[in-house]
């Protein structure tokens, strides 16, 4: 096998219909999960679940990108592509759960944020973009887990955090393949060289310093999603305890620098000039 | 009335014959390159010296051609006030992206710019300020690691120098070549942001033709005050997606400067003749001295 098709299978492991999605996740982790409706602006977008829980007796507030499981449910939750008032309601929960002090565990799990005409009306990059301001200072930890798929600013939306998990065959990237193989070849069915050009999964993204661990499947969260749901408690546990003795200063410091040295550029010698002002 | 018609069939038939045999007296005239231009919405052939005394607007119908950042900077600050910053950032390509080094070096070529961001200091009306201007000559205005990190340094750079912030976007969003390091750029950008918020100093955003994607859903819309420029598109997705997703055609005046006012996005729609006085008021307001 190539590296262009392992890259493939991956994505078609992230995307497949029996990968475990975000509800699966909360009633396998929190089982006394209570989901909190609403952005109190506009409605209810079933697209993101959130709620409260405890995790090892620690109350925490859940983020969730939910796909949805069969036809009707996938409709019901929009296959997972948020509309405003799905970052909007997420922002909504995420202030309570900084009023309480409660650690923000985010699940992503999306093809993207919906392109519509409602979500263009009622501001979708607006939203996204607010979630992105706030969720950098806001005053509690965030860890942050990628699922299956992570596309795009529909995904980032709820990035934010201070500890970033990913499941090995999970895929994050900017654009779908084949939306990036539209753009790059100006031929959407070419989306497997596409994906391998694109660096978008779990290894790749560790390489750059976007996410902090990979949380490994064992036979395939597809398959057996025990082992992998096992993983993840045990790297959150480990993050959290650490996270939560964090002082807040710190925190939010690390959490600014974090994001502050994603990227490649190069830079030559600054001039004088340009730092005397 | 059959006969009435046949006989204008007729005359007009015989009408089309007498112009088709008339020979053409005018002879054309030899009209130099980059004498007039087309206007790209009604068409208009405008003489170009009446372009650039209009703001590059059309003087017929009002549209506002897109303009290179230089011509922005003109458009917008005291004469010889500006200062770049951070031109020494320069991109490099972390995927290994095919072509990408061709498209930087035809960028730099159709922009005259080293990178799609240009950041600096200057005036408006004595008034100094931090300003970044986004070329869309340069790659579609499109964000990645350098734009986001000259952004980055800006917002920075004015938080530390107690200095206002306008940055004008003309974006089609996200840098595809570098991939998840673009998307990254838009927490970066919109979280430096809260560094102005703690100092107080105020942040304008002036969206321009185009504003859309990973730009619009970061720093572009998060101003203190968010300004349209008209004859603007701004929005998150492209409108073809949009078309393909539901299925239907767009209403009319879609995703524009105005459509943007309407749906409470932005607080203000500004022609670019009026842009510079009312940045020079907006900077006023907040200016430390006014308020204290």
């Amino acid at each position: 096998m190539t590296t262009m098709d392992k890259v493939w299978e991956r994505i078609k492991l992230a995307r497949s219909q029996d990968r475990p999605t975000a509800t699966k996740l909360i009633k396998t982790m929190f089982p006394d999960f209570l989901e909190l409706h609403g952005d109190r602006l506009y409605g209810d977008d079933a697209a993101i679940i959130g709620g409260v829980a405890t995790f090892n007796d620690i109350p925490v507030t859940i983020i969730a990108e939910e796909k949805g499981t069969d036809t009707n449910d996938k409709l019901k939750h929009n296959f997972g592509m948020p509309h405003p008032e799905g970052y909007r309601k997420a922002l909504r929960l995420m202030k309570q759960a900084e009023k309480f002090s409660r650690p923000i565990i985010t699940i992503i799990d999306t093809p993207g944020a919906y392109p519509g005409l409602g979500a263009e009306e009622r501001g979708q990059a607006g939203a996204i973009a607010q979630n992105l301001k706030d969720l950098m200072v806001l005053k509690t930890p965030i860890i942050v887990v990628v699922l299956g798929e992570g596309g795009s600013g529909g995904a980032l939306a709820i990035g934010i955090g201070d500890q970033i998990l990913m499941f090995e065959n999970a895929i994050y990237s900017i654009l779908s393949p084949e939306g990036f193989a539209s753009i790059l070849f100006k031929d959407a069915t070419r989306a497997k060289e596409a994906a391998h050009l694109m660096k978008l999964t779990a290894d790749d993204l560790k390489s750059f310093g976007v996410i902090d661990d990979i949380i490994l499947e064992g036979k395939g969260l597809n398959t057996n999603p025990e082992t992998g749901f096992n993983n993840l408690k045990k790297s959150m546990t480990k993050h959290l305890n650490k996270l939560m003795k964090t002082p807040l200063d710190t925190l939010l410091k690390n959490r600014y620098n974090k994001f502050k040295q994603m990227g490649e550029y190069e830079e030559s010698v600054i001039n004088n000039e340009q730092l005397t002002d | 009335m059959n006969h009435l018609l046949d006989e204008r069939k007729k005359r007009l038939s015989k009408f089309h014959e007498l112009i088709k045999k008339r020979p053409i007296e005018t002879t054309p005239v030899d009209i130099p390159d980059g004498v007039f231009t087309q206007c790209e919405q009604c068409n208009s052939a405008i003489y170009n010296k009446d372009l650039e005394n209009n703001y590059d607007v059309c003087p017929y119908c009002s549209y506002h051609f897109k303009i290179n950042a230089v011509k922005r900077l003109k458009y917008t600050l005291d004469d010889n006030t500006f200062k770049p910053l951070f031109e020494n950032i320069t991109s490099k390509n972390p995927l290994g992206m095919p072509e990408y080094e061709e498209k930087l070096e035809k960028g730099m070529r159709m922009s005259k710019m080293n990178e799609a961001f240009l950041a600096g200091t200057g005036n408006i009306d004595g008034q100094r300020l931090a300003i970044g201007v986004l070329d869309s000559f340069f790659m579609m205005g499109s964000m990645g690691s350098v734009v986001g990190e000259r952004i980055t340094r800006l917002i920075e750079y004015a938080a530390k120098n107690d200095l206002p912030l306008v940055i004008f976007s003309a974006s089609g969003g996200a840098r595809m070549q570098e991939g998840i390091l673009s998307l990254m750029q838009m927490a970066k950008t919109s979280g430096a942001l809260n560094l102005l918020d703690q100092k107080g100093l105020v942040y304008i955003s002036v969206m321009t033709n185009p504003t859309t994607g990973g730009v619009a859903a970061s720093f572009a819309s998060l101003g203190d005050i968010n300004i349209a420029e008209r004859s603007s598109l701004i929005g998150f997705a492209g409108a073809r997606v949009i078309k393909q997703t539901i299925g239907q055609d767009l209403p009319l005046g879609f995703q524009t400067d105005v459509f943007q006012l309407q749906k409470g996005q932005v607080d203000l729609v500004v022609l670019r003749s009026h842009m510079k006085k009312t940045l020079s008021y907006l900077l006023k307001i907040h200016s430390k001295e006014v308020r204290s």
